[in-house]
């Protein structure tokens, strides 16, 4: 065999990848070598946003000083740095590029395992009515912490907006998931119309809190339609980043399920799923880290269809390496779109939720249109 | 009406149903059944749409909730996880479809779903079951794009994955539950579905077919049991179950048995079917 000559991890083999695999229908090579191009794509994507602005910063210089600085080991900038460059980077661009790349991954991946679950392409947290559940839990938050839910607010602090939202999330997603499954099988048609219905429903509450809301609140609530990265600093990072993360390590223990459930719920059943809690493990995931992300950023739309369905034309539906590709892939546009949104119109500044509309609708209806010969929707 | 006596024993080489309920919903389908299947030899499940077939399968893979008692290997299907289950059964559903575009590689490799094996040895195994259904070479083309015959012998590749080995060194028999398998095949195809499950049985392995073409039941079952309106009608061997008067009895349907010299016998309609009347009652 020819395998002794050639090594079995060499991420850009060519004719590795392309001849000996792809006749064997192994796509996980190819599916490494994706994972491989996106971590240096996102690490690129996350140095070219700090660098970009109005100011212009050294990044390179800097980034060896950051450590330190998250160590609590550094008062100030360090040596050789200029003040307003450190904090331009530290205190502005940099929390907002962790944040961007958290939504990002938040956002794809809880798009991928819904697709997954619901066993449709077309399934998203923000267009079956997930995200509007938690924007309006957080809203009630935004507006009503420091009144009828100041107790609450207290006791929870930093987190009770990410928590409002996830419980608002996870009731929508619970309550779509009882509408649109009857004896196992879910109609993906009643989903979306249900999602359709949930939506209105709270967006009309969410609309009722702007009569009791001050301005700053008001700004705030705006902010939740269009969704912005914009006013992220360490405070939200911090608030955020237990959820996602969790859930980011927490979905690689599905994939085996989520594989297995494109069969159908009772063929997974039989080659040894345990269907239900992979169900409800899912649902609580997707809910959690739906809600973190609408609670930093608002209603971002389409991140969670145009990002898996992208990898999954090129490297295949194994949600094994679609999670962790979706995480990274969502994370990369995610910052890119955000840096898009403050040049583009600078000094002001677009909220992303209109780029990602922008690019995600059209994407949508494309596959809309390709899909319509398949049964099912 | 054929009678056997079901021993008590309890064997971890058969498959025992004994006074099994099943419901669909709330509605009753299956109703006080038992028969008892032995591994190495392949029951063919027949009888009218509606009979309960479907429904008594989904009782015995651990599908559907019943009462009564349904025991593989010796243990009740009911307290099995469906790990255990899925070492011990593989179920080929009637027709499947998939929700993304896998290769067919992938959906094959989903019957080893459970096991822990290296890269090389899954690819191979995965090679091997392509090869007895047919299908080599086949790993790379999307299974959406394949007709509803290559599609159902990929899924059964796919279960032959998870229960390769009939009979296990030191461990009971597998089995295998077949619903409808060739229904969806030519006539080629459907006798090389059915002669592999047959080979299945005869390696040692348990195989139980709901099937609706009589003349292949003829031509593989060794034992069939026949339901109707959710009971059992009959249960045994072949030659003593296939009788044109059971089967017209069966299926509310005049059948006659045409004989052949040192072949299987073949069922057609009485007279071909041309002197039936169209509305039947």
């Amino acid at each position: 065999m020819s395998d002794l000559t050639i090594p079995e991890r060499t991420f850009l083999s060519l004719k590795w990848l392309g001849l000996r695999q792809a006749k064997q229908g192994n796509r996980e090579p190819l599916a490494r070598a994706v994972i491989g191009v996106l971590v240096a794509a996102t690490l690129a994507t996350m140095l070219a946003s700090l660098a970009t602005g109005p100011i212009a910063v050294p990044v390179p210089e800097l980034v060896p000083h950051m450590p330190a600085y998250f160590l609590s080991a550094l008062e100030g900038a360090p040596e050789g740095v200029a003040l307003r460059d450190w904090i331009v980077v530290m205190e502005i661009r940099l929390p907002r590029v962790v944040l961007g790349a958290l939504v990002g991954a938040a956002l794809a991946v809880s798009g991928a395992v819904m697709q997954g679950l619901f066993r449709n392409p077309l399934a998203d947290p923000g267009i079956i009515g997930v995200s509007a559940g938690a924007g309006l839990g957080a809203a009630l938050f935004i507006v009503l912490g420091n009144a009828a839910l100041a107790p609450l607010m207290a006791l929870f602090g930093i987190y009770a907006v990410p928590l409002a939202a996830f419980a608002g999330g996870l009731i929508a997603t619970l309550m779509l998931y009882r509408i649109g499954t009857r004896s196992g099988i879910t109609s993906v048609a009643t989903l979306l119309l249900a999602g359709i219905a949930l939506g209105a429903l709270t967006g009309a509450m969410t609309g009722l809190l702007v009569y009791v809301a001050d301005d700053q609140q008001l700004r705030d609530l705006q902010f939740w339609g269009l969704g912005s990265l914009a006013g992220s600093n360490w405070d939200k990072v911090q608030s955020a980043a237990p959820i996602i993360i969790a859930m980011l390590f927490g979905v690689p223990f599905l994939a085996r399920g989520l594989n297995a459930l494109t069969l159908g719920e009772a063929a997974a059943a039989h080659i040894g799923i345990r269907v239900q809690r992979l169900k409800n493990i899912s649902i609580l995931l997707v809910a959690a880290a739906t809600g973190a992300s609408v609670a930093v950023s608002g209603g971002i739309g389409f991140v969670g269809i145009v990002v898996p369905h992208l990898l999954r034309l090129t490297m295949g539906p194994d949600h094994r390496y679609l999670l962790p590709a979706s995480a990274l892939l969502g994370a990369c546009l995610l910052i890119a779109a955000d840096t898009l949104a403050r040049t583009i119109v600078a000094p002001a500044e677009m909220p992303i939720g209109i780029i990602t509309a922008f690019a995600g609708a059209p994407f949508f209806l494309w596959i809309l249109l390709r899909r319509r010969g398949l049964t099912g929707l | 009406m054929l009678h056997q006596s079901i021993t008590a024993a309890v064997s971890a080489s058969a498959l025992m149903v004994e006074g099994a309920n099943v419901s669909a919903g709330k509605v009753p389908i299956v109703r006080d059944l038992s028969f008892r299947a032995e591994a190495g030899r392949m029951l063919a499940i027949i009888g009218p749409s509606g009979s309960g077939k479907t429904t008594l399968m989904r009782a015995m893979t651990g599908e559907a909730a019943y009462s009564g008692s349904v025991l593989l290997a010796g243990q009740e299907v009911a307290g099995l996880g469906p790990e255990a289950l899925a070492s011990l059964r593989g179920v080929l559903p009637q027709a499947s479809q998939i929700s993304f575009p896998l290769n067919v590689s992938e959906v094959v490799g989903l019957g080893l779903t459970g096991e822990r094996r290296g890269r090389r040895q899954r690819h191979q195994r995965i090679a091997e079951a392509l090869l007895r259904v047919g299908l080599a070479g086949f790993e790379s083309r999307v299974y959406q794009d394949l007709s509803g015959g290559e599609q159902q012998r990929v899924q059964l590749a796919r279960v032959l994955c998870q229960v390769w080995e009939p009979l296990p060194l030191g461990g009971s028999p597998r089995w295998l539950f077949l619903d409808e398998p060739v229904s969806s095949l030519d006539i080629r195809h459907q006798v090389q579905i059915m002669r592999l499950a047959q080979d299945y049985a005869r390696r040692g392995g348990g195989v139980v077919a709901v099937m609706h073409d009589l003349n292949l039941t003829t031509a593989f079952a060794d034992e069939v049991l026949v339901m109707r309106g959710g009971n059992r009608l009959a249960f045994g061997q072949r030659d003593a179950v296939m009788t044109a008067e059971l089967l017209s009895e069966a299926y509310d349907f005049p059948l006659e048995i045409l004989e052949r010299e040192g072949a299987r016998s073949v069922i057609v309609p009485a007279g071909g079917g041309t002197g039936t009347p169209w509305l039947l009652n």
